[in-house]
């Protein structure tokens, strides 16, 4: 037989500032909790979202990113050739590219952030799909314009269409912003290749890197075999989803261990305040147990209850702390990607699973914190309670 | 002092109930603690850079070289005592997440410019007769258990790739606790031997170590504008301002921390102000009693007010406690990410000063609820 | 010597003088003590009776200094109470009164030892000076033997005799009992009305004591009955409780 439930609501609501207590400390953590990891996943989602599925990334053997790596004209024009690269009218798709980083005063704090230039082959856009012109429109091959994307113009002062920007020791003009999804892309600001060579004076003939649009995505391990047959190269390819995967370890790792711990600690902290609100519940309810338990209610009924009880006010903790962070949702802030040394935005990223995850992290602090009070209140003795005035 | 045993055994009376809120105190209090070292360390960059040292970088960009020729230039420009270069090597020893910075030094030049770094005299004559010698900072060396005479093996991909290969003759350690120990330098007359042709003759970034810091503007502005207009223009500043900008870029880290600081205090105050609360309803026959007897109200209020704080201070003293020895732990855990991570004397201040702020504030309400509690009333209550 | 119909001053310990408490009760206005008179001298023993809502408890708490009345006076020992600060009020309880009330009277985190050295805490005496007097009462109740006891490890009439102690330590001008005997069994009752009677006697203490119970009641020296607001005398108090009156 179990003690009705409308006992426990009604217990509760007589009680409520001290329950009100235990749902601020777990909704309080809670929600710091799931604000950590979704910082951790917007970051990790930004980067991988700059790899599609269906494109490799070659690099240099041995690089493990592009500012590390250099690759020949010459290997590029013998990977357009290798089996399962994707064409159209006949012509490869493949962008060769580098990457250099440039200064830009910040619009939020006026200092200088650096600011990631990639210079791309004007077929840039049809190998990356998920790239679009939003305003204005794609430079044209040979002259020294730049499109950005459109972080890059909301974060930095003078990133805008029309505008002119000097860096590299030359003199650019911004012809359109394009809109990349949400990955890093759009913290970058893109121009031809051969131009930024020259204005940077580099060898126009060696690169960092080429993506290779694949035929489908199941033509990467063809793909790769003829690469790595090949004697003339000396390369590595990887999707160019792990690729970026693997870029966003460094940064990740600090901020989920971060924010774990500090996630981990409050945890504690909230245990410890739903233990304090359930034994003060066991000690001032006593002699009502000690009467039910004298009515017949069994000891396993009052562990029930008070575990009911705690679970109660453990979810609507939970769902309280997820409720706060909602909107945070998508808010864009911006930090420094260490291997890269540049600037990029990305958003919090609230997954339905992360949600799901905070209020099972609610649940288990309401059991931690109701059940040894729980049993403590069943294992006292009826008598005893009773006399206990 | 003679209320000491009423105290003592009214913090006692409920053994679960005072461990349970020392937890408390103690969680709080080391989640303080760490959120602060890690500000501290994000804002310190800016801190122990030398006040008398400049940074001359590539004006186009961070990771474009400089010539090696503008050395001697600098040098020559008054207010100027030494000059160095440096280039980053960004090699990877072993495994990518082995990371650590690595120098390529100029020997000449390194400890004038950078005195705080200390190596003994003869490890670093050792170095310098090495030309694959190599000196590594205490706590990297420390990391991966090297010791003097040691072989390490680097990879690197940029400059022109390969396994290059060092003996460990010297370890460095920083004269103050916030000095970089992680650092690795290596010849530059090595590198320069082994790089590709293309790439010799150029260095990352010269460090300049002024006279005297009153000169920092006048000399910045000197050396960029005696490469201005030049295929390499330089852009010159003070280490602190370098290392401000870096930390800029890194987001608004300040304000997560000081938001989730806020989310503690409040959950912290909600709990030992409810458990007080809760511990003097429970009292109130006893406290009417004392009233009866002869105690007075504000008497009562205080009686209140030393548990709340006795609570509030043992607890911060066992979270700091914990946080003293957890905090080296957890700065290995983050593998070298962040800077140092220091627990300084004024953070434990801060951090008492908090926990007392806290258990005076939450055992004020009940304190004053007690004090004002009307022994007539009191007894009709029960 | 007890006389409920006095006016102006007379040498008596304690005298009150038209003492009006007035409550309000959910909007409903009650004059508990109306126009009360009271004398008590040193020594006497003073049992008040009276059906229950008569007001009895609130006359003890202004005789303590627990209370203020509406209007009147009440001085005792020549310290006219009823304007004092509350603060005043407070010192003076300290020193004059000595309080047994019917439960809650012990700290139960202290030990009995404890317990009855609280009042002497407000002292300036030394430890050793309140470790006599401290004994000394745990004598007159006969619990030296039980200093180091806590309250949940005693019975209860022992708990009342702490109380007791506790009430005495600190030498106090009168002591007001307020149902000492209401929570214990007929053989513990006893044994206290004994301590009680033996404090008067002995130790020519002044005792006020509140209770319902006739038999109790009828050990004290006097009884008075709390009627319409005033205190009226009843006849030989060992004649009424043998023909069953009172309440």
């Amino acid at each position: 037989m179990a003690i009705p439930v409308v006992y426990n609501l009604r217990s509760v609501k007589a009680r409520w500032t001290s329950a009100i207590v235990a749902i601020l400390g777990i909704a309080g953590t809670v929600g710091v909790f799931v604000a950590m990891l979704s910082l951790a996943r917007g970051f990790r989602a930004t980067l991988v979202s700059s790899g599609s599925y269906d494109n490799a990334i070659v690099m240099r053997a041995g690089a493990t990113s592009e500012m590390m790596s250099g690759i020949t004209l010459d290997s590029v024009k013998i990977l357009q050739d290798e089996p399962g690269v994707a064409r159209l009218n006949g012509d490869p798709l493949v962008t060769s590219e580098v990457v250099v980083v440039a200064a830009f005063p910040l619009r939020s704090t006026g200092t200088d952030a650096n600011v990631q230039i990639r210079g791309v082959s004007p077929s840039v856009l049809t190998v990356r799909r998920n790239v679009r012109i939003i305003e204005g429109r794609m430079f044209r091959p040979g002259l020294s314009e730049l499109v950005v994307g459109r972080y890059a113009t909301n974060s930095y002062s003078g990133l805008t269409v029309g505008n002119q920007v000097r860096f590299g020791g030359g003199l650019w003009t911004i012809v359109g912003i394009f809109d990349a999804g949400g990955s890093a892309f759009d913290s970058e600001g893109w121009c031809d290749g051969r131009v930024l060579d020259d204005v940077y004076k580099r060898p126009n003939n060696i690169f960092q890197s080429a993506t290779v649009h694949l035929s489908s995505p199941d033509a990467l391990q063809a793909f790769k075999d003829a690469v790595s047959k090949d004697p003339r190269l000396d390369v590595d390819v990887s999707r160019e989803i792990d690729y970026y995967a693997k870029q966003s370890e460094l940064m990740t790792r600090l901020i989920t261990r971060l924010g774990g711990l500090v996630a981990a600690v409050m945890g504690i902290g909230a245990i410890i305040g739903a233990l304090n609100t359930m034994y003060s519940a066991v000690a001032e309810r006593g002699r009502e147990i000690a009467v039910m338990r004298a009515l017949g209610f069994g000891a396993a009924a009052v562990v029930f209850s008070f575990l009911i009880e705690a679970l109660l006010i453990s979810f609507v903790g939970g769902a309280i702390g997820c409720v706060a962070v909602l909107p945070l949702n998508g808010f864009t802030t911006a930090t420094m990607n260490w291997q890269t040394f540049s600037h990029m935005a990305f958003a919090f990223k609230i997954t339905p699973g992360l949600l799901v995850a905070g209020i099972v992290f609610a649940l288990g602090m309401g059991v931690a914190g109701g059940l040894p009070p729980a049993i403590h209140a069943a294992l006292r003795s009826i008598s005893a309670a009773l006399r206990s005035l | 002092m003679k209320f000491r045993a009423l105290i003592q055994a009214n913090l006692f009376r409920k053994k679960v109930r005072l461990l349970l809120t020392l937890g408390s105190f103690a969680v709080a209090l080391f989640l303080f603690a760490f959120l602060a070292v890690v500000r501290d360390a994000f804002n310190r960059s800016g801190g122990i850079a030398a006040a008398n040292r400049l940074a001359t970088i590539n004006r186009v960009s961070i990771i474009q070289p400089l010539p090696l020729s503008y050395g001697d230039k600098i040098a020559r420009i008054p207010g100027v005592q030494r000059v160095t270069h440096d280039n980053w090597f960004g090699g990877v020893y072993q495994d990518e997440r082995n990371f650590f910075p690595q120098f390529v030094i100029d020997p000449a030049n390194q400890r004038e410019v950078f005195p705080e770094l200390v190596v003994p005299d003869d490890q670093w004559n050792a170095f310098l007769k090495d030309r694959q010698g190599a000196v590594a900072g205490a706590s990297t060396a420390k990391r991966f258990g090297w010791k003097i005479g040691d072989r390490i093996p680097i990879k690197t991909t940029i400059w022109g790739g390969g396994a290059w290969e060092f003996n460990i003759d010297g370890i460095y350690h920083g004269q103050r606790k916030a000095d970089d120990e992680t650092q690795f330098w290596f010849q530059w007359d090595y590198f320069e031997e082994r790089v590709p042709d293309r790439l010799k003759g150029q260095t990352g970034w010269y460090t300049v170590k002024l006279d005297s810091p009153d000169d920092a503007v006048r000399v910045a502005k000197a050396i960029d504008a005696e490469f201005a207009n030049s295929p390499y223009e330089t852009k010159t500043d003070t280490e602190s301002a370098f290392a401000e900008g870096w930390v800029k870029q890194s987001g608004n880290i300040e304000f997560l921390i000081l938001t989730i600081g806020s989310i503690v205090f409040f959950t912290l105050l909600l709990v030992t102000g409810n458990t007080m609360a809760i511990s003097v309803r429970e009292r109130t026959g006893e406290l009417a009693i004392l009233k009866a007897i002869g105690f007075k109200d504000s008497s009562v209020l205080i009686l209140v007010l030393v548990e709340a704080l006795a609570i509030a201070m043992f607890g911060g003293i066992l979270g700091l406690a914990l946080s003293e020895l957890a905090i080296p732990v957890l700065g290995a855990a983050m593998s070298g990410m962040l800077p140092n991570l220091i627990l300084s004397k004024s953070i434990l201040a801060a951090g008492l000063g908090f926990a007392l702020l806290v258990g005076a504030t939450s055992g004020l309400l009940p304190g004053i609820g007690a004090m004002r509690l009307r022994v007539v009333e009191a007894f009709r209550r029960i | 010597m007890v006389s409920v119909n006095t006016n102006g001053n007379s040498s008596a310990l304690i005298q009150v003088r038209g003492l009006d408490k007035t409550y309000w009760r959910g909007g409903e206005k009650i004059d508990v003590l109306q126009g009360l008179n009271l004398d008590v001298d040193k020594g006497d023993f003073v049992g008040f009776m009276g059906p229950s809502g008569s007001g009895k408890t609130t006359l003890l708490n202004l005789l303590g200094g627990l209370d203020v009345p509406t209007s009147g006076a009440i001085s005792v020992a020549g310290d006219e109470i009823t304007h004092m600060s509350r603060g005043k009020l407070t010192e003076w309880r300290a020193r004059h009164v000595g309080f047994v009330f019917q439960m809650y009277n012990l700290v139960p985190v202290l030990t009995a030892y404890q317990n009855v050295e609280l009042p002497l805490l407000l002292t300036r005496l030394s430890r050793s000076a309140r470790r006599e007097h401290v004994e000394a009462a745990l004598a007159i109740v006969g619990l030296r033997d039980r200093s180091h006891h806590f309250p949940r490890q005693l019975s209860g009439g022992q708990e009342q005799r702490v109380a007791i102690a506790r009430a005495i330590v600190s030498d106090p001008t009168f002591l007001l009992c307020d149902e000492p005997t209401g929570d214990l069994d007929r053989k513990s009752a006893d044994e206290i009305m004994a301590l009680i009677e033996e404090l008067v006697s002995k130790h020519n203490k002044t005792v006020l004591m509140v209770t319902h119970d006739p038999l109790v009641a009828a050990r004290a020296h006097t009884v008075l009955h709390l009627e319409k607001g005033v205190l009226v005398e009843a006849s030989k108090p060992r004649e009424n409780a043998m023909a069953g009156g009172g309440a």
